[in-house]
């Protein structure tokens, strides 16, 4: 088991954002979170890292406790993210960028790494002397993505990689989430709104609702599902 | 890459030949019935005569023509293509460079040619005091992004250091250095804890306050710091233990004395803009080079996104802690050199003004470019001598001028960054096919 979450609670302040939660990623799964702004999703996502920490249950990776871990040591443990609206460093370059993504990686690695990132992404190595913030929107999600698989993770957590972006980049996006974890074997965790390519993609979901998971089960059938359809899928999309 | 761009466009003589002589035979065509026959006047009858002659030379100058003419245009077309493809590669990096040598060398040689003008001179100390302070603010404010507003405290702290260790013990300028740095890096932490959480606004207004109250520690702690008066009769550094005085203490030497040459007050002068030309030097290559080290990189990441910082593993804290101390440090080196330099110091010099002054060459100069402070310096500290002669509309014309500045160029004088890691040969062509 890579992630197991159990009976999490999580407050901002006064606000009881995670109400018990219990989520579990096995090794090579891609697992989404779906549900409505505010559900919750960013912060089960956060609480994973600490911020806001746990105040109460358990979360489990990689068969050690890591509920009190300090935040910059949770990262150093092999879990990487993907920070919801890319935040790559605009004025840096790209490969500084790719750069900072190593800070506590073996530096004997960089150059296999990068040169693997730049064979997933052929655009980054054309651009790599460039600024980051010059890069267009989809461009700046494959290196946040990028960013984060420098440090060899072991799990990869996505939160909102299609928010903002062109259509097309939308669809690039979610067939590389799918690369990553067919050809690379990598274990995702995805928070999505967009339910309908989230659910697509993954093998299993849960929905989130007011801090609760509601619904859980295969990305089929979720999909499938009258509750997922009615809320998340018909609506606004 | 422009030799790539001619052999596109440039023809081979082959080609250019062929050219050429396709025009000539449009030119014979043409030049037939136009040059080579023509009609003439013969007793009131025209008859038709050839020049073969004259249509020969027709269809030669054209083919000629027609060569050079083609050459001609192709030269201009790969001119401006090459060029075109030179403006895509930013030469800032190489301008800011060849200036920064200029610069240097300009700074060596000053006191040379101006060794009889104490005036000059101590204008150029001047200015490298700030460039230092510069330099120094750069780390916590130009690539840390954290706005402090008052970088003076360390600049006094070193300052103080230096003078109180000197009157209670003795100690020389060489050995209080260290001591006084390591003192304001050890300040600088002590400002960085309580406001680790601060960014923005917040944290300039608690860094400001900060800088207030170590000037008002030093004006109403008097057994310390003997309060407004100040501390005076600072030793001058010496060169190796040589000191620059008019006579030798008995059994010692004086700077002049050891060389064997006439003294000169000029001596203690020109040594003093040597040091702090030294001191600002090391300061500039110990920042570019922390810069390209991780702790460089993650203090840029840090003020680009600090969330971003967080989720990649990084240690915020120390990474604050360390701007403030290294940034404090250097401040609290050219605070050792000020007192030297001064022999007097109170706490009427470090009043905001410096503060704000210093970070105001931050900005001027482009948050976080190295050369910039360098321009920005010399702007701030020579415009308002040059301006003297206007007396009461001084500062006036000095506000004017930044101001100006800041319209023209809002993101500072220098605001090219240069990478700090850059690609090897092999990658960068195998980018670009």
């Amino acid at each position: 088991m890579m992630l197991h979450m159990e009976g999490v609670h999580a407050h901002y302040g006064h606000i009881h954002a995670l109400r018990g939660v219990d989520v579990t990623v096995q090794v090579g799964e891609i697992v989404t979170l779906i549900g409505a702004n505010g559900a919750g999703k960013s912060t089960l996502m956060m609480s994973l890292f600490g911020k806001p920490g746990a105040s109460s249950g358990r979360i489990v990776f990689d068969g050690e406790d890591i509920t009190r871990v300090p935040s910059h040591l949770i990262s150093r443990r092999g879990i990487a993210i993907v920070p919801e609206g890319r935040r790559i460093f605009p004025r840096m370059t790209v490969m500084e960028n790719l750069l900072m993504g190593t800070a506590f990686a073996d530096p004997a690695n960089f150059n296999a790494d990068i040169k693997r990132i730049y064979a997933m992404f052929p655009i980054l190595e054309e651009r790599a002397a460039q600024r980051a913030g010059t890069l267009s929107g989809g461009e700046q999600q494959m290196l946040a993505i990028g960013r984060a698989l420098m440090s060899r993770p072991k799990l990869l957590l996505l939160d909102e990689p299609s928010l903002g972006l062109a259509p097309i980049y939308i669809k690039r996006i979610f067939q590389i989430i799918r690369e990553l974890n067919t050809e690379h074997g990598m274990t995702v965790l995805l928070v999505e709104q967009n339910a309908h390519h989230a659910l697509r993609v993954a093998h299993r979901g849960y929905v989130l609702q007011h801090g609760e998971i509601v619904l859980a089960g295969s990305g089929q059938e979720l999909l499938a599902s009258e509750e997922v359809r009615a809320a998340y899928l018909e609506g606004g999309h | 890459m422009s030799a790539v761009i001619i052999a596109r466009h440039a023809r081979t003589p082959a080609e250019r030949f062929k050219d050429a002589a396709w025009v000539a035979f449009v030119a014979l065509l043409l030049g037939i019935p136009m040059v080579g026959l023509t009609t003439v006047d013969q007793g009131g009858a025209l008859t038709v005569q050839t020049r073969f002659g004259m249509l020969g030379a027709f269809v030669g100058v054209s083919f000629v023509g027609r060569f050079i003419f083609r050459w001609i245009i192709d030269q201009f077309r790969n001119r401006r293509a090459a060029k075109a493809a030179v403006a895509k590669v930013d030469r800032t990096p190489q301008v800011i460079k060849l200036i920064g040598w200029v610069v240097l060398g300009a700074s060596v040689t000053m006191p040379i040619m101006f060794s009889d003008n104490r005036y000059v001179i101590d204008t150029a100390t001047t200015v490298l005091i700030y460039v230092m302070l510069g330099w120094g603010l750069n780390v916590v404010v130009g690539l840390a992004g954290l706005l402090d507003l008052g970088y003076v405290a360390f600049y006094a702290v070193g300052a103080y250091t230096y003078a109180l260790l000197f009157s209670h013990f003795g100690w020389t300028f060489w050995e209080a250095l260290p001591v006084a740095g390591a003192m304001a890096a050890t300040f600088g932490i002590l400002l960085g804890y309580p406001i680790l959480r601060l960014r923005g606004d917040y944290l300039a207004i608690v860094t400001l306050g900060f800088g207030e109250i170590i000037r008002v520690i030093l004006v109403n702690w008097t057994e310390l710091s003997n309060g407004p008066n100040g501390i005076g009769s600072i030793p001058r550094p010496t060169l190796f233990g040589l000191p620059f005085d008019r006579n030798p203490a008995e059994g010692t030497q004086t700077f002049a004395t050891f060389f064997g040459i006439e003294f000169s007050g000029m001596h203690r002068i020109i040594f003093l803009y040597y040091l702090i030309l030294v001191l600002a030097l090391l300061t500039n290559v110990f920042v570019s080079r922390l810069r390209k080290l991780p702790v460089g990189r993650a203090w840029e990441a840090l003020r680009e996104d600090e969330i971003a910082c967080k989720a990649m593993g990084m240690n915020v804290t120390n990474v604050k802690l360390s701007a403030f101390a290294i940034g404090a440090m250097l401040g609290g080196f050219a605070g050792v050199f000020f007192a030297a330099r001064q022999g007097f110091i109170s706490p009427e010099s470090f009043t905001f003004t410096e503060s704000a002054t210093i970070l105001a060459i931050v900005v001027l100069g482009g948050m976080g470019s190295q050369m910039g402070v360098v321009l920005a310096a010399l702007v701030l500290v020579l415009l308002p001598e040059l301006g003297r002669n206007f007396a009461e509309y001084r500062m006036l014309l000095f506000g004017t001028a930044m101001v100006l500045i800041m319209v023209w160029k809002p993101s500072g004088l220098l605001s090219s960054r240069e990478p700090t890691i850059r690609l090897n040969k092999a990658a960068a062509t195998g980018g670009q096919p």
